[in-house]
């Protein structure tokens, strides 16, 4: 594949070397044999096991972790009256922390309508028809903030997605897609995550990559953002066309990854770098 | 810059006289460092906190001056020796008019 | 003027010598911003201890800790403490003033590193001295970025 090496060469000289160090990943990988299995059960570990202790202690102490700005602004989010209908959050789930115990654990999943929604989504659906207002834009602080503070309800707590007779199909997308090479790297989600998960790319140890913790606080992008941002990294990180957000495939994905990481144990809000 | 910015102070409510203090404190302030680039090339100007004062009783007793390498969301750890009860003020200040304050009352036996 | 060959080699010489905009700080940026902060003075390497991750997963934001031995007295107390970077944009990162009533010379924060480098820190005591420790640190990438 000589166009792969121009590619690297390319690379080295624009010194984009996690770039180059991509590519060369891609040269190599036919040859690197040393892969495993997808990790299953007890095998599973969340990226926090990865993470120096001083980025783990700044996830465990809510003072610490620059998430907790997010949950406060949520918490008074969860408050504010919204939309023509006059209500907020509070209006119809009183306590979040007793009405949203549990919740963020069993997203993504499909709403009567037969639509498949990730929390996010879901919060914008509430909003539009039960408030009677505008949904947030994706990835915008109050929806971040909202998510941020009903996640944090759940966390400690199992993720509950199972495989039902509603959801196998778009499940079963889900996994296409993480099996499935893409961009011009060609690279799947499993080659590096599931048979690579542990060793090293570009100096760091590659996750299993199991959502635990979304939304996250990236030290990358200092700030929080969902795991539809952090996907669209990954397309990018393959040099494939991010999916859009709030995308069938996004969606799909995410629910694949939360059904892989079922009874795993919530997080969020996390700290990632 | 943030919409909202809160300050949240970690300190001890009562202390003996003598007893030195550790004092932590966080605010919520993007800090931009006037480095970063928007996706189709433009620069986004610096907003930073650039001072942090923390007095006592009215009295200065510890203070910071902050530049860009100030982490988003900063945090500092300091301490200061527990004199007298009464309160200790932590303002911030920075870019484009930004003005914080915070307050915590001290007991000191 | 006429251009001969030898004022084009030379000026393109010099051409190839000129700094670039928004190049990062260079060890010498540094050493200047030291020096301002000296103001012609020494600094001996002792009490200060710098505390930085040797390797940093992410530059973004690195818990820094400082701490400089002294008594902390009205006599003998630490008036200020600078962070200078080798390899940031700009060499100042934060600087502390201090004061007999912070009981212990220790401050803790979380900064910004652009590269890996050498970290330095520099105390100024009550009686005009200055004292500085280092640190060096392996500052490495996401694998997986935004753009």
């Amino acid at each position: 594949m000589p166009w792969v090496w121009q590619v690297f060469l390319s690379c080295l000289l624009e010194k984009r070397v996690s770039l180059a160090i991509l590519f060369s990943l891609a040269i190599l990988l036919p040859f690197h044999t040393s892969s495993q299995a997808d990790p299953v059960g007890a095998e599973r570990q969340s990226s926090y096991a990865l993470m120096s202790p001083d980025t783990k202690a700044m996830q465990d102490d809510p003072l610490l972790n620059p998430a907790t700005f997010a949950v406060l602004d949520g918490q008074v989010l969860w408050q504010e009256i919204a939309g023509k209908k006059n209500q907020s959050c509070a209006s119809c789930h009183g306590d979040a922390t007793v009405s949203m115990k549990g919740i963020a654990a069993s997203f993504p999943k499909f709403n009567a309508a037969g639509q498949l929604l990730s929390l996010s989504g879901r919060i914008n659906q509430c909003r539009i028809e039960h408030q009677g207002a505008t949904p947030f834009a994706f990835e915008s602080k109050p929806l971040l903030a909202l998510s941020a503070f009903v996640a944090n309800q759940s966390k400690g707590m199992p993720i509950t997605v199972e495989r039902t007779p509603a959801n196998e199909s778009a499940l079963a997308s889900g996994q296409r897609l993480f099996n499935q090479r893409m961009g011009q790297l060609n690279l799947s989600c499993a080659q590096c995550h599931a048979e690579r998960a542990g060793q090293e790319i570009a100096g760091n140890p590659i996750p299993q990559a199991h959502p635990t913790a979304y939304p996250i606080y990236r030290l990358e992008w200092q700030a929080v953002g969902s795991l539809e941002r952090r996907l669209r990294n990954c397309l990018v990180g393959v040099r494939a066309e991010p999916f859009a957000f709030g995308s069938t495939e996004l969606l799909e994905l995410e629910l694949f990854l939360a059904w892989r990481a079922r009874a795993m144990l919530l997080e969020s809000p996390g700290v990632r770098p | 810059m943030s919409k909202t910015s809160r300050t949240i102070v970690t300190m001890p409510a009562t202390a003996k006289k003598g007893e030195i203090l550790e004092i932590r404190i966080i605010v919520q302030h993007d800090m931009e460092s006037g480095f970063r680039h928007t996706e189709t090339g433009q620069r986004i100007p610096r907003d930073i906190i650039r001072d942090f004062r923390c007095t006592y009783n009215g009295v200065e007793v510890f203070r910071v001056e902050l530049h860009p390498a100030m982490g988003a969301n900063p945090l500092i750890v300091f301490t200061t020796t527990a004199t007298e009860s009464g309160t200790l003020e932590f303002k911030w200040s920075g870019d484009n008019g930004y003005a914080s304050s915070t307050t915590s009352t001290l007991t000191v036996t | 003027m006429t251009v001969t060959r030898r004022t084009f080699v030379i000026s393109a010489a010099a051409a190839s010598v000129l700094p670039t905009l928004n190049a990062f700080a260079t060890v010498d940026d540094a050493t200047q911003a030291v020096d301002k902060i000296l103001g012609g003075r020494s600094a001996q390497v002792g009490r200060v201890t710098l505390e930085i991750p040797p390797l940093v997963e992410n530059g973004n934001l690195v818990t820094m800790k400082v701490s400089v031995q002294s008594p902390m007295t009205e006599a003998d107390y630490v008036r200020a403490v600078h962070i200078v970077a080798e390899g940031n944009p700009l060499p100042n990162v934060v600087s502390f003033f201090l004061s007999p009533r912070s009981g212990r010379a220790a401050v803790t924060t979380r900064i910004r590193l652009g590269d890996s480098q050498r970290v330095r820190a520099i105390a100024q005591l009550s009686d005009g001295s200055f004292w500085q420790g280092d640190a060096a640190t392996l500052v490495t990438l996401a694998a997986c970025t935004e753009v």
